[in-house]
């Protein structure tokens, strides 16, 4: 199956210059922003001076200095290593709790979209229920019933987010399902659940893995507002959350305490926020 | 035919309703073990454990619980609270114009923030006004509320001795004044939201066939985007308010906290706190019934504001 062209080109060689794609600005910057936050989680036992719960009784609520670099709280702990190791905590628990309501709102909405009728009316209206619901008064709730303890944050918001997926992914469907490749998969004989998961999801996928950037936004700042309430990953597990809630007793004298974890949760949100658009950029593009 | 719209809407909001009555009343069996051991305590007498057996009617079958549960609901009855020598309905009802006065506030200051912001980005889209707001966007999106709030504490109260640190205030005026810092905050916090959906919509419309006709018949720019483009934003402020009226009533859940207002947010995080489940129950209610309400009323308004819906 040799072209002309191709021939050509072999002749004579001509150096090629590798065709490159320009990736969008947002989606460098936004990956450079997360690749270092997560890499300040991942090796946090590499580069924080000290323990996430050592504590330096000479030096409570001092300023930076050369020893602490951001200071130390109340307890004398170190802000700057509590501060990675909350990123630790807050950001595993955030990429994992994203997983499970994307797995199950796409199957849902996988099925809901392809087979219609009452599966889709059964599964829709849960979604109504779900979403009559504010985010964290269900979230509050489930967490409380079920007992504190990062367990009970994935659960909750599971029951939570699984619904945006599924609404996506049935849209994407109902588009998908008439169109010319899935009709003849049909024709051919192909089994339902090999033309959903082999022929329309990884087609109708992209739209929720770029709404899945926001989400896990949306999960970082659920888990730090349960930190902040006190409902959320029990002491003495550094959490950016909690942190913010043990300096809210020193904003007169000592205000960075609440504040300077803030800080962390929007550099964070602005990185996935980048990265999420700069996926929309690039798959609007293809 | 604006009544048959609303009828229709009202049938299909009954088996939301339901099912959020469902789900609420469910919640207690999702509790590890014996709910009423769990939450009255290891120190409580097997005779109390007994009687609120009784009273939550735990040793019946789950559909006659529901039924027992719905029949009180009906009555307004949401049980006693644990806690306070009260009933859930009595102390629900001290606390709620708290939140509903912070809600309204809240979205008024949302609307003042967003629309202008959006009207800015979409005059010209990829213009400087535009790359501006949408970076306020990315950043503000990854802003914890409760952050926002302290943040406003700390430049408003602690620095500027503006508005007090916290607390309701006295009379009417009080109560306005101190809604301020927790109403802005909330605005604050759902404005990156409301501005990206809104500034959507609006160079949508001034991109539509009448705004064109508009200008073709000689209408100046500024004419343009204040007749149009503000009539069709705030079409859209409403509607997409109303549909992220839970992310508004989120917000106050967590802000009342922060001002310690004494509205339904700050009774649920406290409820919590005691292990109170009747009341953390009750309000759960009350807050899903708040939203599907205000889905209603914007279904209601958008039918009223643009005819075309109500034929559809």
């Amino acid at each position: 199956m040799s072209s002309p062209s191709l021939t050509a080109v072999a002749v004579v060689p001509v150096t090629r210059v590798p065709v490159r794609r320009r990736l969008p600005p947002s989606l460098i910057i936004g990956l450079t922003i997360l690749i270092i936050i997560v890499a300040a989680a991942v090796f946090a036992p590499l580069i924080a001076p000290y323990s996430p719960t050592q504590q330096d009784l000479t030096n409570i609520l001092a300023g930076p200095s050369a020893k602490h670099w951001l200071g130390t709280d109340e307890l004398g702990r170190d802000i700057f290593t509590r501060l990675l190791y909350g990123a630790r905590t807050d950001l595993s628990v955030a990429f994992i709790a994203v997983l499970s309501p994307f797995v199950l709102g796409t199957c849902l909405g996988a099925a809901a979209g392809y087979f219609g009728g009452w599966l889709d009316s059964v599964i829709m209206r849960i979604a109504d229920v779900v979403v009559a619901f504010p985010f964290y008064v269900l979230v509050i709730l489930l967490v409380f019933v079920l007992g504190p303890g990062t367990r009970s944050i994935y659960i909750a918001i599971t029951v939570v987010s699984w619904v945006s997926y599924a609404r996506i992914v049935r849209g994407g469907t109902l588009v998908a399902k008439n169109e010319e490749y899935v009709l003849s998969a049909r024709v051919a004989g192909i089994s339902d659940r090999r033309i959903i998961f082999r022929h329309i999801v990884p087609n109708v996928i992209t739209q929720a893995i770029v709404f899945a950037m926001s989400d896990i936004v949306m999960d970082i700042l659920a888990i730090v507002t349960l930190g902040y309430l006190g409902l959320g990953i029990p002491p003495p597990t550094p959490d950016w959350g909690s942190m913010m809630a043990e300096g809210q007793s020193f904003l007169t004298t000592h205000w960075e305490l609440a504040t300077i974890p803030g800080i962390a949760v929007v550099i964070t949100g602005l990185g996935l926020s980048l990265l999420g658009d700069g996926l929309a950029d690039l798959l609007r593009a293809e | 035919m604006l009544l048959r719209y609303i009828t229709r809407r009202l049938v299909i909001l009954v088996p939301v309703v339901l099912g959020v009555t469902i789900l609420v009343f469910f919640s207690i069996h999702l509790v590890p073990g014996d709910p009423a051991r769990s939450f009255l305590g290891d120190r409580a007498t097997p005779a109390a454990v007994a009687a609120l057996h009784r009273e939550w009617g735990l040793n019946e079958p789950i559909p006659v619980q529901y039924w027992l549960f719905m029949s009180r609901l009906l009555h307004g009855n949401l049980g006693q609270s644990l806690f306070y020598q009260s009933s859930v309905a009595g102390l629900i009802g001290g606390r709620l114009p708290v939140t509903l006065l912070l809600l309204l506030y809240a979205a008024v200051l949302s609307v003042l923030i967003s629309v202008p912001l959006a009207m800015a980005a979409a005059r010209r889209p990829d213009g400087i006004a535009d790359h501006i707001v949408r970076a306020i966007g990315l950043v503000g999106i990854g802003m914890p509320s409760f952050w926002v709030g302290t943040i406003l504490i700390i430049i408003f109260a602690l620095r500027l001795h503006i508005f007090a640190v916290a607390g309701y205030g006295n009379g009417l005026v009080g109560h306005l004044q101190s809604l301020v810092l927790p109403g802005l905050t909330i605005a604050i916090s759902i404005a990156p939201m409301l501005v990206r959906s809104l500034r959507a919509s609006m160079i949508e419309a001034l991109n539509s066939d009448y705004v064109a006709f508009a200008k073709a018949k000689g209408a100046t720019a500024p004419t343009v985007v204040m007749r149009y483009g503000l009539r069709n934003a705030s079409i859209s402020a409403v509607t997409i308010l109303g549909i992220n009226i839970g992310f508004l009533v989120g917000g106050t859940l967590v802000i009342e906290n922060v001002f310690a207002l004494p509205g339904l947010g700050s009774l649920m995080v406290q409820a919590i706190l005691d292990r109170d489940f009747p009341v953390v129950q009750g309000i759960t209610l009350v807050f899903a019934v708040i939203v599907v309400v205000v889905y209603l009323l914007t279904d209601v308004a958008y039918a009223l504001l643009d005819p075309r819906v109500r034929l559809g």
